[in-house]
This record gives C-alpha cells, structure tokens and sequence, in this order.
C-alpha cells in the first residue's frame, strides 16, 4: 500500500465524472447521486413526520424531528426579525442536507468506493483502477459553491423585496460610506459598488469554502489514517471520527447560522 | 477544484428539497407544535382557573360553617335564656301558689280557733250559767233575775 500511497491517494480524490474528457458539461455523478439520495432521505423522514405529527403523545421520532425544527425555528426568530415564509424551511433544510452530507465522512473510507467497483466489476465490466467514487458531497466544491450561490440569489431577492429594485441598486452606490453633497456622493459611489460587491461576493465564497475545506481536509485525514497499518488505524481514525462527528454538526449549524445572519442582514436597511 | 454542471444540478436539488420543505414539511410540523403550545397554555390556565375556584368554594365554605356555628351558638344561648325564665317564672308561680296555699291554711286555721274559740265560750258559758243555775237556783228565781242572766250570758 505504501508503495503506491499517492495513486491510492489519488484513486480516493478522483469524482466519478459522467464524462471522461471534461470539460462543463461534465457531472460528478457520485456527489450528485449520493446528495440527491440523502435529500430524498431528508425529505421522507420529515414529511412522514410531519404527515402523521401527532399533537398528544408524539413518538421518539417525532419529537427528534421537533427538536430540530424547534432549534432552527428559535434562531430564526432570535436573529431574522421581518416576516417570511422562506427562510425557516430554507434554514432547516440547509441544516439537515448538510448534516446528512457531512455525515457521509464517518462512513470508512473504503466502503463506498470498493462496494461501487464490486457492483462496477461484477455487473458492468468496468475497470476497478478506473471506477471512483467520492461519498461526501459536501467536499465537493460544486455541491457547497450550489448552496451558498443559492444563498447569495435568495439575499439579492430578500434585499430587492424588501427595499423594492430602486432602493437596492441605490443602496449599492450609497452605503456604506455616505455622503452629504452631490460631488462627494458622485465620487464615493464607485468605491460603494466595489465595496458592496465583495461584500456580496464574499458570502458565498466564504459559505462554500468554509463548508468545503472542513469536508476536503477531514476526507483526506481519513485516508491518511487509512494508509497506516491496520492494526494502528483505530489509535488515530478513533479520535479523529469523534472528534468529527463535532465538527459535521458544527459546520452545518454554522452554514444555517450565517444564512440565516447574512438574509436578515440583506432585508435591513443600512 | 473544478467547477462544471454538477454546480447546477445541485442547486436544482437544493431547491426543490427547499420548496418542499416550504410546502409539506414545516407548516405542518410548526402549526402542530403551535396549537399544541396554545393547548398546554390553556391547559395550564384552565388549572390555574380550576385552582382559584376550588379556593374561592373553599373559602365560602369555612364562611358558612363559621356562620352557621355562630348561629348555633346563638341559638343555644337563647334556648338557656329561655330556660333560665322558664324556671324563673316556675319558682315564682310554685312561690305565689305556696304562699297563697299557706295563706288559705292560715285563714282556715284562724277561722277554725274563732270557731273553736266561740263554741268553748258558748260551752264556758252555758256551763258557767249552768254552775250558776244550780248555785242559785235555791235563791234566785229564774223570772225575778232573767234580764241579770241575760246580762252575764252575753258578758261571756
């Protein structure tokens, strides 16, 4: 193993590409899959609940999943203080996909990748060497950069809505240096539009490669602890997968948090 | 890092889990814990109403008794008045009826000595006129001294 540690390294970093010649039009069809499936989970589980929710005497599972609801409902309504049917259900289901997602990192590193080069092999004839599968959707920047741009287009829409098209384009010239008279309010509006938009810029980057480097630099401890001798692995891959299971949950509160800060911000006047 | 049409895919997922989740995952679950937080809210102040009740009853309870020991008490008292006059008023008939009694034996007994009295004057003195009779009747003629006998007689 040590032998070949890079191309072992490699194998595990590689996406299973719907195309092998790239280019923009290719999908990662394991980030896709895996993400699609787990939302189909997400989704199940809660609307199930949500169909048979029972007012009196609710079951264990019901009351988790009130838990949930109840903690993303409180931050909600701590932090974004105007009305919208939006933001609770986007929170919540930012929270739950990226948990769920994150959670794919405590499965062993090899489980997913060799069970999708067994039924490869065995069903398809494909070449085992040539067969990837990357299981954690979320330490693909696709699927991050996917949900924070989606963000950034919900804050554009929250800030236009609340301040009407007009008021958000002249917010973007205007804030946050003010000015009195009309020279200096003509001097600083570039210097306003460039700072307004690396502030809009700034979020999603920020959202997505926070969310990203977590996942990338955890996956890849976890391979690097899977190249040590079998009988050592349990001495770091313990650890590190508890200390893990702190850190999926906290990336995605983290991720729902600063959602949750940023469209309360944009419906703010300034 | 590489970017291609998985971005777009995944935000196409992400939104349709989001509209979903807006449409039959969270009105249903946060009205249920809505009207469940009201029930308990009521439940509690139902209780609490309950509670409130039960001292205000409890209360007109204690007055009640309270009142109607009192009124107990009053008539108790009554009734030993009464029953004090009642003996009163017996003491003073059986007194009156005694005295009265004693008076009526008084009266018998004063009339029964002036009775008594005036026969032992009459027996007195008819024995006397008798004594007398047999005295004089040697010297005195019963015609000669009638108006003298009779003075004496009456003089008894």
């Amino acid at each position: 193993m040590a032998s070949n540690a890079t191309e072992y390294i490699q194998h595990h970093l590689t996406f299973w590409k719907s195309s092998h010649e790239g280019g923009f039009w290719t999908l990662h069809l394991d980030t896709f899959s895996v993400s699609l499936i787990l939302g189909f989970i997400f989704l199940a589980v809660f609307a199930s609940v949500a169909r048979n929710a029972k007012m009196e005497n609710p079951g264990r599972l019901q009351m988790f999943i009130e838990t949930i609801v109840e903690m993303v409902d409180t931050q909600v309504k701590e932090i974004f203080h105007a009305k919208s049917k939006v933001i609770a259900p986007l929170a919540l289901t930012i929270f739950v996909w990226i948990f769920l997602m994150n959670t794919m990192d405590l499965l062993p590193v090899d489980l997913v990748p060799m069970a999708a080069q067994w039924v490869g092999y065995t069903f398809f004839g494909a070449d085992p060497h040539h067969t990837y599968f990357r299981v954690v959707p979320s330490a693909d920047v696709n699927a991050t950069f996917a949900m924070s741009l989606s963000v950034m287009l919900c804050i554009i829409g929250f800030s236009i809505s609340a301040k009407g098209l007009g008021g958000w384009i002249k917010e973007l010239f205007t804030a946050p240096f003010h000015a009195e008279g009309l020279v200096m309010s003509i001097i600083l509006a570039p210097v306003n539009f460039a700072f307004q938009l690396v502030e809009l810029a700034a979020k999603p980057i920020s959202l997505a490669l926070r969310l990203f480097g977590n996942m990338y630099s955890g996956e890849l401890i976890f391979i690097l602890i899977a190249l040590l001798p079998v009988a050592f692995q349990w001495i770091l891959g313990a650890p590190w997968a508890i200390f893990h299971i702190l850190v999926i949950t906290l990336q995605a509160f983290v991720f729902m948090m600063l959602t949750i800060v940023y469209l309360s911000l944009a419906v703010e006047k300034h | 890092m590489e970017f291609n049409a998985t971005l777009l895919g995944q935000a196409i997922t992400f939104a349709i889990l989001v509209w979903f989740t807006m449409k039959f995952v969270w009105p249903p679950l946060t009205n249920m814990m809505d009207e469940r937080a009201k029930r308990i809210a009521d439940g509690l102040a139902a209780a609490e109403r309950g509670k409130q009740d039960l001292e205000a009853a409890e209360k007109r309870v204690a007055d009640e008794l309270r009142q109607a020991k009192q009124q107990a008490t009053e008539l108790i008292l009554a009734a030993e008045k009464r029953a004090n006059q009642i003996v009163d008023e017996a003491k003073d008939a059986a007194r009156t009826e005694g005295a009265k009694l004693v008076a009526d034996a008084k009266a018998q007994i004063d009339q029964e000595v002036l009775r008594a009295k005036e026969s032992l004057r009459e027996q007195v003195a008819s024995l006397a006129v008798n004594g007398a009779e047999k005295i004089l009747r040697k010297e005195i003629d019963a015609a000669k001294h009638a108006d003298l006998l009779a003075s004496i007689k009456a003089e008894f």
